[in-house]
């Protein structure tokens, strides 16, 4: 049955996102053109939404084995606190201690991983609840460490990963699109990125087939760790302050994300390309709304009603693709 | 005849592109006993479902004491008297045994609050009715296999029922079970109740059921009085062929011992089991359901962990409830149900049959995917998969075909055992008898094959061996051709 | 098989005495009538969200958005009743937020029920729907002149008496809406054929299906009645704290879940009884109140929590991981 090319791109999540991407941009550009096809647009947006795309990767890496993490907010809060009190208490030394502390903070994060990988893989905790504990407990231990204020005072070039641009690019922009690269080279290249999507798939049998799915869980739960604390420090460097409680509204957008960018939330499948996709689209959609004055909360419930609108469609393709 | 009790006329179904049921028709009448006989696969699961309105027909009709139903929901055709006891027996393993039994019966009377003592009555009686005897508040998912079978046909005569639906009601019970199984039937008949009796064991079939309709890959090939058929004939109508295979050859008594399996044990599953395995020898572990026979070859595995024991591979043992362990000594294992145990549905055929040999293919973490394709291809080619698109979701390939790409994921490992759990359950008959091909040549070659199978005819058709599993302990050791299929049958219930 | 020891309404129950016993320790005063009622004041709002969340464990789902619900009808309660009908008592109050709660859980029921979405995730995006809209569309300041009914119930207390040193101690009449929503959970889930339906679903939804329960009508009262508890919730608490602050309420449905699964609930569904919710709330609050007086500072108060929650479901797992290796 001959389709046209257009449908069969249509077919695809991939292809059907960046349908969505586009009708977005055309219309965030169609409501305040000026503003928003403006190059200072476009490097803002390009600034901004790194910080919440990684958390976003983190997301996606746990959701497709059937799992989620819910501790990423808590990871990435805690390894900023963590690298801004190695900043804060340093004298000068200037790129070399930003280095040993962004080391640090990546360090923290994968061994938060490393917890939360050993709850769900060795002692079988749900992943929900367990990322809900463990990230109680590092938002917990973020605020006992900071007494529930803003750590501040880094040495100039903490900046430098937040703020600056190499050849004209947002540095942060470049760090995400190489973080996304890697991922999705690890997902289709890598042996551990195989066994996690066929874990995701169907665990049962990933069981039967005597994959080392122990072993895999926890390096997926370490991987989303320390791509959290990555963001962390985009975070910590842009907002030039470590707090406990930085990015609530975060997590909820990395679920949103994941789940928008094709993510099955039971696991078996999602493609990186389509997290970036929709990554643009909610980035376009909050610079959009932003312009044209939209508050801050009228934000968050045009994110939810995005969330919900999304499951209802792919809902509605699951069940006529069944029939 | 306009007075029976359920006819069905014409009926087909079609899933994406596999006729399920193909124009199917036949009535049972109040107080008869049909038997509706098929192999695996033949549709006998889906003529249930759409008899009790969990799916609706593509075409055809059906009809209740004459009338005509338009669309069937399960609570229309229970209104209608029609109860269905599924294999997997739809039971709440959170909630009491009384509870189990008498929900139906409780909605049934359009009961609002819960009257505990109604309740306990209602499951005291049928309990009685089948003269069993189940601790009434016992949890479900506490109780045996066979009890939780008894527990769906208690719910199953709580409520006014007209037409009793058993799908392989059998399978996990002993002979003295099925005994009193068939008792009750025959006073449900007595009482005006019919019953459908599906069922791919021939022996009880005939003795309790007045006529017998024969499925075959979905369409219906045999319809009579049970009096016209035997064994045979049933046999010869399920299959499509006469049940002609023969046993292979015996081993050549200088095969090597290749395994060695001494004193494996696990209360409640399996108890002091040894036995040897020679190069090139194809063993068959036969058994009811609940014989332990499944544990057992999950222990060979590694997924089960038994208490103490050992197996001993190439004179080297391999440790116990390791699956990891197990496939890397050279154990492969190709499970029961591959649906659920072996396939990665959604995922291409390629990624199933390669899922073993990643760690092969690959340097430092990297895959080289070229290689890997390459090799699943050849597999394919081995062991003649129809597959025109090896990128596709294993799920759009056929019961037959499916059971390949799992053999093919394990032999690609190059395993010194491989342990076949029902190898061709759910297979039609063509691809069956290439199966059985493919565990000979696997037996020529050298490994060692273990054949899980309560299929009898496939068990001494493939097997030089036959251990015979009752109540987790191996009380029989024969040689295959040294057995009728009757007395090993015998030997698995008695 | 679970025996008494090793269910987990007993350990949560050794738990709290153990926490009592040391708490006692350090401040002899800890085991007074004021502390009951103090502790008591903690638990009303909690203890009517967990008793929703248990529901929703039980038929197998699970419900993140109660509390914005929650926040939701309270605020709108406030500012309509203020504005159009000042004059009505504190139990119209009450029974405006049931029926609000109703509405936005009947969102929850149609989303999760008829259309079959998967719990976690609508019910995280309603969250961000109902905060979102009344934060946008309705308001986002205090309201801190209550309605008369409001306040009235605000002020209302079952029982008062005076310590040893002067200082007062009160239990509020909320207290005993807290109770009646345990008792009637417990009547619907035991004693009439809905509750047990619920659990059926919960345990296997496709054997449900099967013998004809109506699995969406089922799951769609489950949703609505959260939401009527929710917005009971919500009143209560804008009474007791004396003003309808938007933010609040937000980020507790995490401690409210783990309070119901520390009692013995099951995020499978299923399993859970109200005996183990209660407890598991009187532990959480427990926590909450007494760190200070064990000499933990209070910024450690997520990490306790978190500690708790993650031993409270990790042991069960742990014990179910073994005991399925065992039988497998």
């Amino acid at each position: 049955m001959w389709q046209s090319p257009v449908s069969r791109l249509f077919a695809s999540t991939e292809g059907r996102l960046a349908g969505i991407a586009l009708v977005v941009f055309v219309l965030m550009a169609a409501l305040e053109p000026d503003k928003f096809l403006s190059l200072q647009n476009f490097t803002s947006m390009a600034f901004q939404f790194p910080e919440f795309a990684i958390l976003a990767l983190a997301m996606t890496v746990t959701m497709l084995t059937g799992g989620i993490d819910l501790s990423v907010v808590g990871i990435a809060n805690l390894s900023a606190v963590i690298a801004a009190t190695i900043l804060t208490q340093a004298t000068g030394g200037g790129a070399g201690i930003v280095v040993i502390a962004y080391t640090a903070a990546v360090g923290v994060g994968m061994m938060a991983g490393l917890f939360n990988g050993v709850l769900v893989a060795s002692l079988g905790l749900p992943p929900i609840l367990a990322t809900l504990g463990s990230g109680l407990i590092f938002t917990g231990i973020a605020i006992a460490l900071t007494g529930g204020s803003a750590v501040m005072g880094f040495p100039a070039a903490t900046a430098w990963i937040g703020n600056s641009t190499l050849l004209g690019i947002p540095t942060p922009l470049i760090l995400f699109a190489l973080l996304a690269l890697m991922i999705s080279l690890v997902l289709t290249r890598t042996g551990f990125g195989v066994k996690l999507r066929m874990y995701g798939a169907n665990p049962l049998a990933a069981r039967f087939a005597a994959i080392n799915i122990g072993a895999m869980l926890v390096k997926v739960y370490v991987l989303s760790g320390a791509l959290a604390a990555i963001a962390g420090m985009v975070v910590m460097s842009r907002a030039n302050s470590a707090k406990a409680d930085y990015g609530s509204s975060y997590l909820l957008l990395a679920v949103l994300i994941a789940v928008l960018g094709g993510v099955n939330p039971y696991g078996g499948y999602g493609r990186v390309i389509g997290v970036v996709l929709a990554v643009l689209t909610m980035q376009f959609l909050s610079s959009g709304l932003n312009m044209i004055g939209v508050s801050n909360f009228a934000r968050e419930l045009i994110w939810g009603s995005l969330l919900i609108f999304v499951m209802i469609v792919n809902t509605w393709r699951t069940k006529a693709r069944r029939t | 005849m306009a007075t029976d009790l359920v006819t069905l006329d014409s009926v087909t179904k079609t899933y994406s592109g596999i006729t399920a049921l193909d124009s199917v028709g036949f009535s049972i009448a109040a107080g008869e006993a049909v038997c509706l006989a098929g192999e695996n696969g033949s549709g006998k699961s889906t003529l249930i479902k759409i008899l009790a309105g969990v799916e609706q027909p593509d075409r055809g009709r059906i009809a209740f004491s004459g009338v005509v139903q338009g669309s069937l929901n399960p609570r229309l055709s229970a209104a209608a008297g029609i109860k269905v006891i599924f294999q997997d027996f739809s039971l709440f393993p959170n909630l009491t045994v009384a509870e189990n039994i008498a929900f139906s019966a409780e909605l049934g009377h359009g009961a609002r609050l819960v009257r505990p003592v109604r309740v306990q009555d209602t499951a005291r009686r049928t309990l009685a009715r089948i003269g069993v005897d189940i601790p009434l508040h016992a949890a479900v998912e506490t109780l045996s296999v066979a009890h939780k079978q008894l527990v769906a046909i208690c719910r199953a005569l709580a409520t006014e029922a007209r037409l009793i639906i058993m799908d392989e009601p059998t399978t996990a019970l002993t002979e003295r079970e099925v005994r009193v199984l068939l008792d009750i039937i025959r006073r449900l008949k007595a009482d005006g109740v019919a019953v459908l009796f599906v069922s791919h064991k021939l022996a009880e079939v005939l003795e309790v059921c007045e006529k017998v309709v024969v499925l075959r890959n979905g369409a219906k090939v045999a319809e009579g009085p049970a009096s016209d058929f035997d064994a045979a004939s049933l046999t010869r109508h399920m299959t499509g062929r006469d049940l002609a295979e023969q046993p292979p050859a015996p081993l050549a008594d200088t095969a090597a011992i290749l395994m060695q399996v001494q004193g494996l044990h696990k209360s409640g599953a399996f108890c002091d089991v040894s036995f040897t395995l020679r190069a090139g020898e194809v063993l068959g572990v036969s058994g009811l359901l609940g014989s332990g026979r499944t544990a057992l070859a999950k222990a060979l595995f590694g997924l089960v962990a038994p208490e103490r024991g050992q197996i001993t591979l190439d004179g080297r043992s391999v440790p116990l409830g390791n699956p990891l362990a197990a496939a890397q000594a050279g154990i492969g294992y190709v499970p029961e149900d591959r649906l659920t145990e072996g396939l990665f549905l959604t995922q291409s055929i390629l990624q199933n049959i390669s899922i073993g040999r990643l760690d092969a293919h690959g340097r430092s973490g990297i895959l080289d995917l070229g290689g890997l394709i390459d090799e699943a291809r050849d597999w394919l080619k081995r062991l003649s998969v129809k597959a025109p698109d090896p990128d596709a979701p294993v799920r759009s390939l056929s019961g037959g075909n499916q059971q390949r790409v799992v053999l093919a994921r394990w032999m690609a490992r190059s395993p010194r055992v491989l342990v076949l759990n029902g190898p061709s359950v759910g297979v039609d008959v063509g691809s069956k008898a290439e199966i059985h091909g493919i565990i000979a040549s696997l037996a020529a070659q050298g490994l060692g094959v273990i054949v899980i199978s309560d299929d009898l005819p496939e068990v001494l058709s493939t097997c030089h061996r036959v251990l015979v599993m009752r109540a987790g302990a191996v009380v029989d050791d024969i040689p295959a051709g040294q057995i009728t299929e009757t007395a090993l049958a015998h030997r698995l219930a008695s | 098989m679970t025996t008494l020891w090793t269910r987990n309404e007993t350990l949560v129950a050794l738990v709290i005495v153990a926490f009592c016993v040391l708490a006692a320790f350090s401040d002899p005063g800890f085991l007074s009538i004021a502390t009951l009622t103090d502790l008591s004041r903690g638990g009303i709002v909690l203890g009517i969200f967990a008793v929703g969340a248990l529901i929703v464990l039980i038929s197998g789902g699970i419900d993140v958005s109660f509390t914005a619900i929650a926040a939701f009808t309270m605020y709108v309660t406030a500012m309509v009743l203020n504005a159009v009908m000042p004059w009505m008592p504190w139990w119209a109050a009450l029974m405006m937020g049931m029926g609000i709660g109703a509405c936005l859980g009947a969102i929850n029921g149609v989303l999760i029920a008829v259309m079959g979405l998967p719990t976690l995730i609508v019910t995280l995006g309603t969250l961000s729907v109902f905060r979102g809209f009344m934060l946008t569309f309705i308001g986002q300041k205090q309201i801190t002149t209550l309605p008369p009914g409001m306040r009235e119930f605000g002020r209302m207390m079952v029982l008062r008496g005076e310590n040893a040193d002067g200082s007062f101690y009160s239990l509020h009449a909320a207290f005993l809406v807290t109770v009646l929503a345990v008792v009637l959970t417990w009547v619907i889930l035991h004693r009439t054929m809905l509750g047990r339906q619920i659990f059926a679903i919960g345990g296997s939804v496709e054997s449900a299906r099967r013998i004809g329960i109506n699995v969406r009508g089922v799951q769609f009262f489950v949703y609505v009645y959260v939401g009527v508890l929710a917005g009971l919730a919500g009143i209560i608490h804008a009474s007791m704290a004396r003003v309808a602050n938007p933010f609040d309420l937000v980020g507790l449905e995490l401690s409210v879940i783990a309070a119901v699964v520390l009692g013995g609930a099951r995020l499978a569904g299923g399993h859970g009884t109200l005996t183990g919710t209660v407890l598991g709330v009187a532990l959480i609050v427990l926590v909450r109140n007494s760190l200070i007086v064990l000499g933990i500072p209070s910024t450690w108060q997520s990490v306790a929590i978190g500690v708790l929650i993650l031993i409270g479901t990790g042991l069960p797992a742990w014990q179910a991981k073994r005991a399925a290796a065992r039988a497998a």
